[in-house]
């Protein structure tokens, strides 16, 4: 029965034997050890558990594993690279764009998508592509301003 | 975890090693905290110091996002002169930490940073005083610099904290060391990187939920559809059938226990279950009414002058009355819960702003000996009043002792919905008068089911009565609210300062004056119009009576000791009901300022938050069934509703630190409830402000 799947995670081959119709985020949290990925409130609604599959944001929380298979999904633990934060993480922390930081990687991933397909995204792109990413705590200004910050400097990478 | 742990490795053994800082056995402790809960004496519970001049820093405050592992890390660096980056903040063990009383009420720095302060001052002073023995020269010819102490004029004579410590087999306490004035200060009042940003933004900062002993199972626990609604009966054999499941029964609580968090989700889901139905007839229309009807008798606060008298003088009166929805925590973390068992000892991790608290409720539902319960708090995705109680932690406890294994329970956004502690829903009548000279005659302000938190006016009217009967803290007679309620940052006052400011507006539009003139006229804190004062300036204020069409509002109020004014500006569509607050402007007086980046963000926070209950977050409910269970209906506050927000903060070296996670979140109700009025006229006295209610009080 068991059917073993595999993907790209953060730049290495993984393949995993866990049931194809559970969702990627328990996967990942909890049979691959990477915690950073956070649920909030694991319907879709928050944004929290936001991961890339081939570039693109995806709720990781209602994206089943099967739906990655022979895919490169890119986590939060995947953005350092030999200890140099990603310029949108650079961002982040220049601008104190997290509070609890509970939001912040789903936060820092969905900006990740956001520039690399509009570089250059106004206020109202910003505000529209993290719509769906919820803070409680009310970093919002921080997080536009570390976004447009980021995108300044080519956050792209 | 091993984080921590490595820590209190690295920390004990340097303190056992080194013996100056020598940690005092765990019992004594114990009993110490047995007898009476208060802040250890001994400086040592707090600071430990090791070899390489690293500082560790012991508090049992938690970090959940309000920014006190920072500015508590400062505050001892500033008295240690030690640079900031070499403290290493502990937070919240109840084996490593002294004793706390939970993280609340924004009074970590203002309540506790004075703790620490002497704590740090006098271990300063310890070491000068061993410096000097070991230089061969008198203490006041000393000087610290990033913890090295040198000879003033020598600088090559000199020692370093790590080397002293290392040297001396001795414990000295000092008396009446008194910590920096202001003016001596280098680090505290200058913006701080914080501490917890390079783990938080890459994922590496663990949360209860990211705790994982080896061997742990996942619990979902069966809750009732309605609150008040019984089981009945249960099947849990479908559930059982789930490869790896283990079903726990135990009277009222049943538990589907599994490997993954989500395949016992799914298993719990298979649990056939039939329910009571709830006694609960209330529902979110019908709910104020039955405050008022099962509210005890107002009971009086103040009573000043004489109402009366103060009608008597009266020319026009104003009476209204302000409604305020029930509104959940929603922190994005979840209540969460980890409990281990080893051989007896019960070690749990939770998302608790109250680790201590909930160590000594451990104690109590498991009936174990309180030095056989430890609590540790990892970092917390938000607590917001939230997460003071923390029944999961009892949930996982349990069940972990009754699976033989570690347990973690982390409840679903449903019944994060579902269990909160809401912020009471309350019923505020307003009565005041304005005489002759257009001056308040008299003002009495009855509140129902909030609490008593800023129910007086700041202003200084002669003829005063203030009464309030039913409270967030409890104490309520039985199916007051229909569910439990509790603290939600800056308990109270968010309720009463919406009334108290709105009616306030609602005078002076009456006696045809500018609302800002109308305030200062009839205030005596200096400090509070000053505030006021200076976001006007910023905010580019010129006076025109409400309503003026420019969508402009302002409210203010005292937070204990911190002085906190609002300005803000909003457009209402008037077709669609629609509200948009283009920015707001904060002034706050919150004495000395630790951090002021840190204290900027929490105003950023309080004010977007407040805008959450000001405009969309409302619980809904009916018959104990609470409606809105996710963020698809439950709306909080998103970019797209996000305004420009600039805060000041007033210089105030006269006093001590308080804290900035709440003050201005009190003011957001009214704030935006003054500005509506002011762009179309119409005056909200229902929070949240709905499209739907704004076209309603249009219509009006
Ligand atoms: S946890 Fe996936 S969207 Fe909220
Ligand atoms: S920083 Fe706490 S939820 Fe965004």
């Amino acid at each position: 029965m068991a059917m073993t799947i595999s993907f790209t995670l953060n730049g290495r081959p993984v393949s995993t034997d866990a049931d194809g119709g559970r969702m990627l985020a328990f996967v990942l949290r909890n049979d691959l050890g990477l915690t950073g990925t956070k649920v909030g409130c694991g319907e879709g609604f928050c944004g929290a558990c936001t991961v890339l599959v081939d570039g693109e944001p995806v709720r990781s929380c209602s994206t089943p594993l099967s739906a990655v298979a022979g895919k490169k999904v890119l986590t939060i633990e995947g953005l350092e690279l030999n200890g140099v934060l990603h310029p949108v993480q650079e961002a982040f922390l220049d601008h104190g764009a997290y509070q609890c930081g509970f939001c912040t990687p789903g936060m820092i991933m969905s900006t990740v998508a956001l520039l690399q397909n509009t570089p250059r995204p106004d206020r109202r792109q910003v505000a529209e592509s993290l719509d769906g990413n919820l803070c409680r705590c009310g970093a919002h200004v921080r997080i536009l301003a570390a976004v447009e910050a980021a995108a300044a400097k080519g956050g792209a990478k | 975890m091993t984080n921590r742990r490595d820590f209190l490795q690295t920390t004990t053994a340097l303190a056992g090693a080194l013996g100056l800082f020598i940690s005092f056995p765990l019992a004594a402790q114990e009993t110490e905290k047995a007898s009476r809960p208060s802040y250890p004496k001994d400086f040592n519970a707090y600071l430990r110091i090791g070899p390489d001049g690293r500082v560790g820093c012991f508090v049992g405050k938690v970090e959940m996002g309000q920014g006190s592992m920072t500015a508590l890390a400062m505050l001892a660096a500033e008295e240690l002169d030690v640079p900031l980056d070499r403290v290493d903040m502990l937070m919240g063990d109840t084996d490593l930490c002294p004793w706390d009383g939970g993280t609340w009420g924004s009074l970590s720095v203002w309540q506790f940073g004075p703790v620490l302060r002497g704590a740090a001052a006098e271990a300063r002073a310890v070491l000068l005083q061993l410096a000097a023995e070991r230089l061969g020269v008198a203490t006041v010819r000393l000087q610290v610099k990033e913890g090295v102490v040198a000879v003033l004029g020598a600088p090559d004579r000199h020692v370093a904290y790590g080397d002293l410590v290392a040297g001396q087999r001795i414990e000295r306490h000092l008396q009446d060391v008194k910590p920096k004035a202001v003016k001596q200060f280098s680090l505290v009042g200058k913006d701080a990187a914080r501490k917890d940003g390079r783990a938080k933004v890459t994922g590496a900062a663990q949360y209860t939920a990211d705790i994982l002993p080896p061997g742990t199972l996942h619990a979902c626990l069966l809750r009732p559809p309605a609150h008040g609604a019984r089981l009945s009966t249960v099947d849990t054999s479908a559930a059982e059938l789930v490869p790896g499941v283990k079903v726990l029964h135990n009277g009222d609580t049943v538990a589907v226990l599994h490997a993954k968090p989500d395949v016992a989700r799914e298993a719990l889901g298979r649990v056939k279950a039939t329910f009571a139905s709830s006694p609960s007839t209330v529902d979110d229309a019908s709910i104020f009414a039955h405050l008022l009807k099962t509210a005890p008798p107002l009971k009086e606060l103040v009573a000043k002058g004489s109402i009366a008298a103060g009608e008597a003088a009266t020319e026009h009166r104003h009476e209204a009355t302000y409604l305020n929805a029930y509104v959940a925590h929603a922190p994005m973390e979840p209540h969460t819960a980890v409990a281990q068992w080893d051989k007896g000892r019960l070690t749990v991790w939770a998302s608790t702003q109250a680790p201590f608290l909930l160590k000594s409720q451990l104690v109590q539902a498991l009936g174990l000996k309180a030095q056989d319960v430890r609590v540790i708090t990892p970092f917390l995705g938000g607590g917001f009043g939230g997460k003071g109680g923390a029944p999961q932690a009892i949930e996982a406890a349990r069940l972990a002792r009754m699976a033989g294994t570690p347990v973690q329970v982390t409840w679903s956004r449903k019944e994060e919905f579902f269990l909160d502690t809401f912020r009471p829903a309350a019923v505020v009548k307003v009565h005041a008068g304005l005489d002759k000279a257009g001056r308040v005659s008299y003002w009495q302000h009855d509140v129902t089911a909030a609490g008593e938190a800023e129910s007086s006016p700041v202003y200084a009217f002669e003829h005063q009565r203030i009464r309030s009967s039913g409270s967030w803290m409890g104490g309520n007679p039985p199916g007051m609210h229909p569910f439990a309620v509790g603290a939600w940052r800056a308990p109270a006052a968010n309720t009463n300062v919406f009334a108290s400011e709105s009616h306030m507006d609602a005078l002076a539009a009456k006696a045809k004056v500018d609302p800002l003139a109308f305030r200062l006229k009839h205030l005596q804190n200096p400090r509070l119009a000053h505030v006021l004062q200076t976001a006007a300036k910023a905010f580019g204020w010129t006076p025109k009576p409400a309503p003026s069409g420019r969508g402009w509002g302002v409210a203010c109020a005292e937070h204990r000791e911190t002085m906190v004014a609002a300005m803000a500006e909003v457009v209402v569509d008037r077709k669609t009901g629609e509200v948009r607050v283009k920015r707001v402007v904060v002034a706050q007086d919150m004495g000395v300022v630790v951090n002021p980046d840190g204290a900027r963000q929490q105003v950023e926070g309080c004010v977007t938050m407040g805008l959450g209950y000001a405009l969309t977050e409302e619980v809904r409910f009916k018959n104990g069934q609470v409606l809105d269970d996710n963020f698809d209906t439950y709306r909080i506050p998103r970019f797209a509703q996000v305004p420009s927000i600039q805060t000041i903060l007033i210089d105030n070296p006269d006093l001590p630190a308080q804290g900035g996670g709440e003050p201005a979140i009190v003011l957001m109700g009214a704030l935006i409830a003054n500005a509506i009025h002011d762009a179309v006229g119409a005056r909200l006295l229902h929070l949240p402000m709905t499209p739907a209610r704004v076209k309603q009080a249009l219509k009006a």
